[in-house]
């Protein structure tokens, strides 16, 4: 009985965990991580060195996120989308999901060291972007903050491939680049959407500042410009021409969007960009993946 | 408007990933120009299929619809002509080219029934030739029987395209819930014809 009511009460508190790392976003990210190792070509890939990064990232993202919400949790509060989450609704204390978010961020940094320096310089330089750049320094005071949200968001896939490489190749930063600027599609996109709730907790977005109209160009402008870097990168990579073909596809189809959320923009358009983003994006990730495995 | 099911998307995730293998896979060792077409044409199917599972058979209203279905047609006929009659290539590319000009240009420049003319020509001789070459061929021997399941590809695109034509111009021959209820399968199984078939001729 006792076991049984602690075991249940465990399954509760997981549960509460896993809505405060995002699972969506973390693996996304997680599998842009994955996907920059295996772009290396290693010849010798073992099970050890991929449990390692996985877990290494897994636990580093993951600790970033908890932190994130932590700080965030005022705005969190006051928006309609984010009030349900465990800490607005008081689920977990604040001190409990800090102690959760530090330990899990010390443990994935802490273990990306050991498996090479710089790939823990890497991991440990998106946890300082997302963390004291984007989350406590510029979110809250200017909508460009978007580009270090971005930047942090390009460290996973950067420092996957610096693991498999050894070092920083024209190929990693591509690589990131082209997920930095994806970052712009997917969340401005939501900051459209989401407008209003944006707007009440005093959050600068593009579109409250330059309006619609420029957040629809941006979107577009960094839609372009991230497909060429994801084609660059993949061509780089050595993607047969099968793939690649692929990719340009799933590129075209995100232009067609982004260009049709400029010239007849609704919301309907851009929460089909927003989805159709994240499509680009984990199909390009596996393309990867499948490319080289 | 019929709302999307949880049976329509997963054929339409299918008719996705159906045309995303054709176009890694499928059209490989090919001359440029045909896999050039058979990617726009599949890259179509394979991005349309994706749109209607995120956004539902609205989708199919935009006005730009009209344009990217004539893409289907009109780059998988150039493509069988550029694989089994490259001599006519140029030309066919010439009236591709020229063909989809006419249809965006007469839809925003002129009265309705010019630009359902030049869609009834345009679209109707691509469908047409992609139902007929590959019966001809086969039964002349040129290629083997399996390449027949093409023309079947054809006719089902056509009779799609016959049914959409007749529901916006508000005479429906069946009406618009059946349609959308059996076009995610009509779109497999089109997808599905035209692979099984360009890989067994």
């Amino acid at each position: 009985m006792m076991i049984g009511s602690i075991g249940q009460q465990v399954r509760r508190r997981f549960r509460v965990y896993w809505k405060l790392i995002k699972s969506l976003q973390t693996g996304l990210l997680l599998l842009t991580g994955l996907a920059g190792y295996m772009s290396a070509r290693c010849p010798v890939i073992t099970w050890q060195t991929l449990l390692a990064l996985t877990g290494s990232l897994f636990l580093a993202i993951s600790g970033s996120t908890v932190l994130n919400m932590v700080y965030d949790r005022d705005i969190d509060a006051q928006m309609k989308r984010t009030c349900n989450r465990p800490l607005p609704l008081g689920q977990v204390s604040v001190v409990e999901a800090l102690l959760l978010g530090a330990t899990l961020s010390i443990l994935g940094i802490g273990w990306a060291f050991t498996l090479s320096p710089l790939y823990g310089c890497v991991v440990f330089a998106g946890f300082f972007f997302d963390i004291v750049i984007y989350t406590i320094w510029l979110k809250r005071r200017t909508a460009w903050s978007i580009v270090w949200g971005g930047i942090a968001g390009g460290m996973p896939i950067l420092a996957g491939r610096v693991l498999g490489f050894g070092q920083f190749d024209w190929i990693g930063l591509l690589l990131s680049l082209a997920v930095l600027l994806w970052i712009p599609t997917h969340i401005m996109t939501y900051n459209l959407r989401h407008k209003g709730d944006y707007k009440r907790s005093g959050i600068p977005t593009f579109a409250s500042i330059y309006g619609d109209k420029l957040t629809h160009l941006a979107i577009a402008l960094s839609s372009v410009v991230a497909s060429i870097a994801m084609g660059l990168a993949a061509y780089g990579i050595g993607m047969t021409w099968g793939y690649l073909r692929i990719l340009a596809v799933l590129s075209a189809g995100l232009l067609f969007l982004a260009v049709a959320s400029v010239v007849r923009p609704s919301e309907r358009l851009n929460f089909g960009l927003f989805k159709f983003a994240s499509i680009y994006m984990l199909s390009s990730m596996l393309l990867v993946l499948i490319e080289t495995m | 408007m019929r709302k999307i099911s949880v049976l329509d998307r997963i054929l339409l995730l299918a008719t996705a990933l159906l045309s995303a293998y054709q176009i890694a896979v499928g059209i490989e060792g090919l001359a440029s120009l045909t896999v050039t077409s058979y990617t726009i044409a599949f890259g179509v199917l394979l991005v349309a299929s994706l749109i209607m599972i995120i956004l539902g058979f609205e989708a199919i209203e935009s006005p730009l619809v009209v344009f990217i279905a004539a893409l289907i047609p009109l780059s998988l006929s150039l493509g069988l002509i550029s694989q089994y009659f490259p001599p006519y290539q140029a030309g066919y590319m010439a009236f591709a080219v020229l063909g989809f000009l006419a249809i965006v240009l007469t839809r925003y420049l002129t009265s309705g029934k010019t630009a359902t003319v030049t869609l009834a020509l345009v679209h109707g001789t691509a469908g047409f030739l992609i139902f007929i070459l590959p019966i001809v061929l086969s039964l002349q021997g040129e290629t083997r029987p399996g390449f027949i399941l093409v023309g079947v590809g054809g006719g089902l695109i056509g009779i799609g395209g016959i049914l959409f034509a007749f529901l916006r111009a508000g005479q429906p021959i069946l009406s618009e819930k059946t349609i959308f209820a059996v076009l995610p399968a009509l779109l497999l199984i089109m997808t599905g014809s035209f692979m099984t078939g360009l890989a067994l001729a």
